[in-house]
């Protein structure tokens, strides 16, 4: 037996068969989109209502949030009780979210007890009370919420970042105020939800074990049911962009400094978009990143650091993020900094970026396992007009990308002089 | 169901293997039956310390995290008061590379000084970002010595203080490796569209060879009987009172744990639930209201906690808590009520049977306290718990004088 070499890798191959579980896109009788992605071992599914009413939609803040909370409490037939217990019963889950452009309502059920729970979740789709009771109970807890939250950096420092790149006046950046809970009105969530909330903004995706009756069921139940009217004219104005910001707010006592850096950045139907994708995860996207191997990894000035690209429907944004040692804050900053220009300045070698490409591609294969995974990545490219065909050019884009576009991104996007810097901490 | 085939290496390191055919990736996770309990008490938070040091090269691989991101793979860590777990996610194809990873981390580590330096202070990081730098973060550094007078559940697993791990030293990291990171300690769980064949060779290939050694028997402190009441008032700058209370219970391998679980469910899982709705939604008394059982391998706690609504003192608020105890330990649930629990028990489980990694971990978790296939009998467990298993155990376990309480009061100059 020859003796074996452990410093010697195994053999790999490169991922590249990845298969997309296809969408199946049909209407209800009242012409609702349903989307199906059927697939797994297990009898369960998972049924999204997928409201355009996100944050984008709200003229003031909280808004989005509260009619999102507050459909669950209450309606025309049950109390929030019932429709609490009438769920729990079956051993369902009732979620509900709101995104910067979306609102979702999402049910997770045992196929078997599908029939049985409808009933609940269709109360609440449909026939939402508002009631002023609940409205209240929702106000003060929420608020109680915030509060704690407040006392936290890392939520401070989104919240001053998310303001100071998109604005005060664009609804993604506006940050709430403990007096945007003492002023949030009920009638104006109303109004929200009349607006915002009917089947005509809607659509439905199903995830799971999708079969034939389950989709006769949910046309059965939705299906004749008025649509409402359609009133999703945004009304709000685009951006005003802010750049070059330095925040640095007080927090006392503080044995840690977050930090956010960052800017907006064009959204995925722009032709940079994958390139600045596989540029941020080489500088912040994953453990073996520049970011964490020189702050973590090297100085131990943090027990995590990273960066992100989000799309909105709207724009987006490039972000880094972290919590440092009060002590370390400006030499991490200084770190920070520098692996940001030695992107802009120095070609990334193959080796780092072969790692990269084969790491992304990996990830792609896991983002597509399993049917609830699908309706995500489905979900992520349908309600900006596109389709799979996004997924299979990142792909491609992944494995043709060379170190001099990675280089003419960064100085295209990353100049130190573009970025919005947010400390949060003691100063 | 979870069909599984199991084999035992000489060495005595324990594999499982699941095939499911519906996924490309692959699920690796190797856990250690070594965690914050088998800790020096002058030298806590040295499992998880150890464990960030996994991470920083081995004997023949000067880097952990590279050579997996290069195949696709991904892969972390977490250490409890019980195990201490490494899981590993990669396409199907390029499995191998993860035997040898983690087989060469078992071999021995690179014990390199640097890497001690710098995790000490990634860890400290860590200590100070979830448990001092966090509005109610150090409950359970104040919770867990009052529950705990004897058992080394008395400190989380980040440890005691910051000190304990500036203190550790690379002479403390080799001891801990050479009686613990032992082939006969660990248990190996590969779940995915794989064969068991091949998963036999591969390890027989990459672990075959590691030598077993001596594990220290563990020959823990047992937590005596609580007979008393306790309480501890701390006052802090945070915007909400916040009142917790953790009651004594059984063990997780416990035949009463089931039944203590479903407990803990009638009174706070989802909106319906005993707590929310009378003490949230009624009452008005709390804006947030949890109970939960912690599951931990020795004698645990079932804890409940809540964050008071404004004006609200801590009398009123305890006793409303007390109050809906003394229901549960004088009127028998009713059947449907136990039905909703044990219904949300069944549906989270085929939920979480969606991901080859929740499966590996259960796998290995399961075979740990005795047999993997008790993953499969769980559920059966649940179903048969009565009503009057629920009543018994709320009069066992839900009384003050078996409860430690932690006050946490918002400082006056607030």
């Amino acid at each position: 037996m020859i003796a074996l070499d452990r410093k010697k890798a195994p053999e790999f191959h490169q991922v590249n068969n990845i298969k997309f579980l296809k969408p199946k896109s049909i209407s209800l009788k009242n012409d609702i989109p349903l989307h199906t992605l059927s697939g797994g071992t297990q009898k369960i599914v998972k049924i999204d209502f997928i409201f355009n009413a996100g944050l984008w939609y709200q003229n003031q803040p909280l808004i989005a949030h509260a009619t999102n909370a507050l459909i669950k409490e209450g309606s025309k037939n049950y109390t929030a009780y019932e429709i609490a217990d009438g769920i729990d019963q079956y051993g369902a889950f009732l979620q509900s979210d709101v995104s910067f452009d979306q609102a979702s309502v999402t049910l997770y059920t045992l196929n078997k007890h599908l029939k049985k729970v409808l009933p609940f979740f269709k109360e609440v789709i449909c026939s939402p009370l508002f009631s002023e009771k609940e409205f209240n109970i929702y106000k003060n807890n929420a608020l109680e919420k915030f509060k704690v939250n407040l006392e936290k950096v890392s939520f401070v420092a989104r919240s001053s970042f998310m303001n100071a790149i998109f604005g005060e006046n664009n609804p993604y950046g506006r940050s709430p105020q403990i007096s945007d809970y003492e002023n949030l009105s009920l009638k104006e969530i109303q109004q929200f939800h009349a607006n915002f909330y009917n089947l005509s903004n809607c659509e439905i995706v199903i995830s799971g074990n999708v079969t034939p009756a389950i989709i006769t069921t949910i046309d059965d139940f939705f299906g004749q049911e008025n649509l409402g009217k359609n009133n999703t004219s945004n009304p709000n104005n685009i951006s005003q962009s802010t750049n070059n910001n330095k925040i640095w707010i007080e927090k006392k006592g503080a044995l840690q400094s977050a930090i956010r850096i960052g800017r907006q950045l064009p959204n995925k139907l722009h032709e940079d978009y994958f390139g600045l994708q596989i540029f941020n995860t080489i500088l912040g996207g994953y453990f073996g990143s520049r970011l964490m191997k020189n702050i973590r990894e090297d100085k131990g000035f943090t027990y995590g650091i990273g960066s992100g690209i989000t799309s909105l429907q709207n724009g987006g944004y490039f972000f880094i993020s972290t919590e440092v040692g009060s002590d370390v804050t400006n030499q991490a900053l200084t770190e920070i900094y520098k692996e940001i220009e030695l992107l802009q300045k120095e070609e990334v070698s193959l080796d780092e970026l072969n790692l990269v490409k084969n790491y992304l591609l990996g990830q792609i294969l896991k983002s597509c396992d399993g049917p609830f995974n699908m309706a995500s990545l489905f979900e992520g490219v349908h309600f900006y007009g596109l389709n799979y065909d996004f997924y299979n050019n990142y792909i491609q884009a992944i494995k043709e990308i060379t170190p001099k576009t990675l280089l003419a991104l960064g100085v295209k996007y990353f100049n130190k002089s573009d970025l919005t810097e947010v400390v949060v901490g003691k100063v | 169901m979870i069909n599984f085939e199991k084999f035992t290496l000489k060495n005595g390191l324990k594999v499982i293997v699941h095939q499911d055919k519906s996924t490309p990736i692959v699920a690796f996770n190797m856990l250690y039956d070594v965690g914050a309990r088998d800790e020096d008490k002058n030298k806590t938070g040295f499992a998880h310390l150890f464990e960030h040091l996994m991470f920083g090269g081995s004997i023949n691989i000067p880097n952990f995290d590279e050579p997996l991101q290069k195949v696709g793979g991904d892969n972390n860590a977490f250490t409890s008061n019980d195990i201490t777990n490494y899981y590993i996610t990669v396409p199907k194809d390029n499995i191998e590379t993860a035997f040898w990873l983690e087989s060469d981390r078992m071999l021995s580590l690179a014990f390199t000084e640097k890497s001690l330096a710098v995790q000490r202070d990634v860890v400290i990081e860590e200590f100070k970002q979830n448990y001092l730098n966090q509005p109610y973060g150090d409950v359970w550094l104040l919770l867990r010595p009052l529950a705990y007078q004897k058992h080394p559940y008395q400190w989380p697993t980040i440890g005691k203080e910051i000190a304990h791990i500036e203190n550790a030293t690379m002479k403390d990291v080799k001891a801990f490796f050479y009686q613990h990171y032992l082939p006969n300690n660990a248990i190996l769980a590969v779940a995915g569209d794989v064969e068991t064949k091949h998963i036999q060779s591969l390890t027989e290939k990459w672990f075959g060879d590691i030598p077993a050694g001596k594990v220290p028997l563990r020959n823990l402190l047992k937590e005596p009987q609580q007979t008393e009441e306790r309480r501890l008032k701390v006052e802090r700058d945070v915007p909400a009172n916040a009142i917790y209370k953790a009651y004594k219970m059984c063990s997780k391998t416990h035949q009463d744990f089931h039944a203590t679980d479903l407990l803990s469910d009638i009174l706070s899982l989802g909106k319906s639930s005993r707590l929310h709705s009378s003490l949230i939604k009624e009452q008005k008394l709390f804006s947030e209201i949890n109970a939960y059982v912690m599951g931990s391998y020795d004698d645990g706690l079932l804890v409940i906690s809540g964050n008071l609504s404004e004006n609200i003192d801590f009398e009123t608020a305890e006793k409303s808590i007390i109050q809906e105890l003394e229901k549960v330990k004088s009127e028998m649930v009713s059947k449907t009520e136990l039905t909703k629990v044990k219904n949300k028990i069944e549906s989270t489980h085929e939920f979480s049977e969606t991901s080859v990694l929740n499966k590996a971990m259960n796998l290995a978790f399961a075979e740990l306290l005795g047999d993997a296939n008790d993953v499969n009998l769980e559920g059966e467990k649940y179903q048969q718990v009565t009503p009057e298993d629920i009543l018994r155990i709320a009069n066992e376990i839900l009384n003050e004088t078996n409860c430690s309480t932690l006050i946490y009061a918002k400082s006056n100059n607030k």
